[in-house]
């Protein structure tokens, strides 16, 4: 059975995808390689897993506080995911995220959504104002 | 969000243009903070200088061919280049010019030369209750716990954006509610042999960070008089492993003077007594080989002080290393040691200085892959993922006399 969530978009935008639910919190400086998106944390239980195209489904972000600098450098190089859901509110990835709006580098979809049931490998579609359902 | 008269000037259409760039992230970013208003602050610390790719150049450089300028004194983390010793750095030519312009960019914004990611320890120190936007998160959590000043945890770009605008979003950590410990950390349990040690604190800062998150907690039991390097450490890798933007030691740091001042006159949410053998776990969790193999050692992460530098020139008396050893540090700090000689002393012995930047956020370190040994809980936790090294945890002492024979040498004594 199709479950669409009602999430609130933090970037607010439209993304369709494959899911990669990472299963523990991710430190984007020292976690994503900034070159090709691949998880580089190496005690990380998704480690080597690559969140480039991905919709990302992650429970919360950790560590420096220059998780917004690689995900704008993701952007940039065409390596970000498609969209964001995150289980807890992140100002600081959704600024990576309004600063490549400014420089015109392109955006993604951020939802701060309930996680539960979504798991890698299923599709979903992420639409404007924070609304994520499954599609077969 | 509600903003002044003359911040809603700042973002008019005739504005200028680099202050209301600036201006728009800070309010997009301030509301998805839960921020309803803006707060005035009296400097900035910029940790967008370091180069990780083009995207952040071209950012810095369009803030800057707009006509931007700080507004606030605002101090610089480390960049990507050692501006005195320009061969250390094993970056291609392209990502050396790249970083170089990265730098300029922000000196051109008006930015101070400090290049340091400790800036409270070169001069930089807001104080109690002064509102102020600081990025990197070992400042953050200094800034806040050690200094009573007041920031969120900012990041790149939302700093310089603060600098030129004179403004954060007022929330979290810049409010006096959200200051307040909820969770009570009591390490009197310990033996006060261990907590007398330099070692202990950036164990304790691992274990802090994992397990309370950005929660505050308040801890208690620390000896009244735990030098500031101590507290930069315990900082340094709390906000390495978890997300902590303030933390209290209860009769030592500003807004703790008592249990009740730390928890605003409430009892504490949970009380975790933190233990010899989860200190001994915590320590073991730093290191991910147990090897007795050594590549090189790296320390100074935060970058050493003049103290710290003055320690391993104490230990290294008379040593001469068999494997490299990389001190990062400051260029104010590095003069000083040039004048009393320690720092010659210190190379003479094998060591490196590695002056304004460090071996984790640009290509020093001889090989890409081996055995890193630190007394940083800091390197500890980022060194597998930034530059491919297994991590061996020990004291300064430790890293010393392993850096000397050319294998691992530990005291365990103090962990038994």
């Amino acid at each position: 059975m199709a479950v669409t969530r009602r999430g609130k978009a933090l970037i607010d935008g439209a993304a369709e995808g494959e899911v990669l639910r990472v299963a523990a919190p991710l430190s984007f400086w020292g976690g994503v390689d900034p070159e090709t998106g691949r998880i580089t944390q190496p005690k990380h239980p998704d480690h080597r897993a690559c969140i480039a195209d991905r919709i990302l489904a992650l429970p919360h972000i950790i560590g420096s506080s220059s998780s917004s600098t690689i995900l704008l450098e993701l952007i940039h190089r065409g390596k970000a995911p498609r969209a964001i859901l995150v289980g807890e509110p992140d100002a600081i990835i959704a600024l990576g995220v309004l600063v490549a709006q400014e420089m015109d580098f392109g955006s993604l979809p951020i939802v701060h959504c309930p996680l539960e049931g979504l798991e890698s490998g299923m599709r979903v579609r992420v639409q404007q104002g924070g609304r994520v359902d499954e599609i077969a | 969000m509600r903003l002044t008269d003359a911040e809603a000037a700042m973002l008019a259409p005739d504005a200028p243009p680099a202050t209301a760039m600036a201006m728009r992230i800070l309010v997009e970013t301030g509301k998805l903070m839960g921020a309803e208003s803006l707060v005035p602050i009296t400097c900035a610390h910029i940790d967008s200088c370091i180069y990780f790719g083009d995207a952040g150049v071209l950012f810095a450089e369009r803030l800057r061919d707009l006509g931007g300028r700080v507004s606030v004194p605002s101090s610089l983390n480390v960049g990507a280049l050692d501006l005195l010793h320009p061969d250390l750095v094993r970056a291609e030519p392209r990502a050396r010019e790249m970083g170089k312009r990265l730098m300029d960019a922000y000196v051109d914004l008006g930015c101070q030369q400090s290049w340091t990611c400790a800036p409270y320890q070169a001069g930089y120190r807001p104080k109690l209750g002064e509102q102020v936007a600081w990025a990197e998160s070992n400042a953050i959590v200094f800034a806040n716990s050690v200094l009573g000043a007041r920031t969120n945890r900012y990041g790149d770009y939302l700093d310089i954006c603060a600098a030129i605008a004179g403004r954060a979003p007022y929330s979290g950590l810049h409010v006096t509610e959200n200051r307040r410990a909820s969770i009570l950390i009591d390490v009197s349990g310990l033996s006060p042999a261990l907590l007398r040690e330099e070692t202990f604190y950036p164990v304790l800062g691992a274990w802090l960070g994992e397990t309370v998150g950005s929660t505050v907690a308040a801890i208690k039991g620390i000896p009244a008089d735990v030098s500031e390097d101590r507290l930069k450490a315990l900082g340094a890798a709390s906000a390495a492993t978890g997300a902590v933007g303030l933390f209290h030691v209860i009769g030592v740091t500003p807004e703790a003077a008592t249990e009740e001042a730390a928890f605003a006159g409430d009892a504490p949410e949970e009380v975790v007594p933190f233990t010899a053998a989860m200190a001994r776990a915590a320590r073991d969790k730093l290191s991910t080989t147990t090897g007795d193999n050594i590549d090189c050692v790296a320390l100074g992460s935060p970058h050493f002080s003049l103290q710290e530098c003055r320690q391993l020139a104490a230990l290294a008396r008379g040593l001469r290393f068999e494997k490299p050893v990389y001190v990062c540090t400051r260029h104010d700090v590095f003069e000083a040691l040039s004048e009393s000689g320690e720092r010659q002393a210190l190379e003479a012995a094998g060591a490196s200085f590695v002056i304004g930047t460090c071996v984790v956020v640009t290509p020093i370190l001889k090989q890409t892959s081996g055995v890193l040994m630190t007394n940083s809980g800091k390197f500890a936790h980022y060194s597998p993922a930034l530059v491919g090294h297994a991590v061996v945890y020990g004291s300064l002492a430790d890293c010393v006399r392993s850096a000397a024979t050319g294998r691992v040498e530990r005291d365990d004594s103090l962990w038994q």
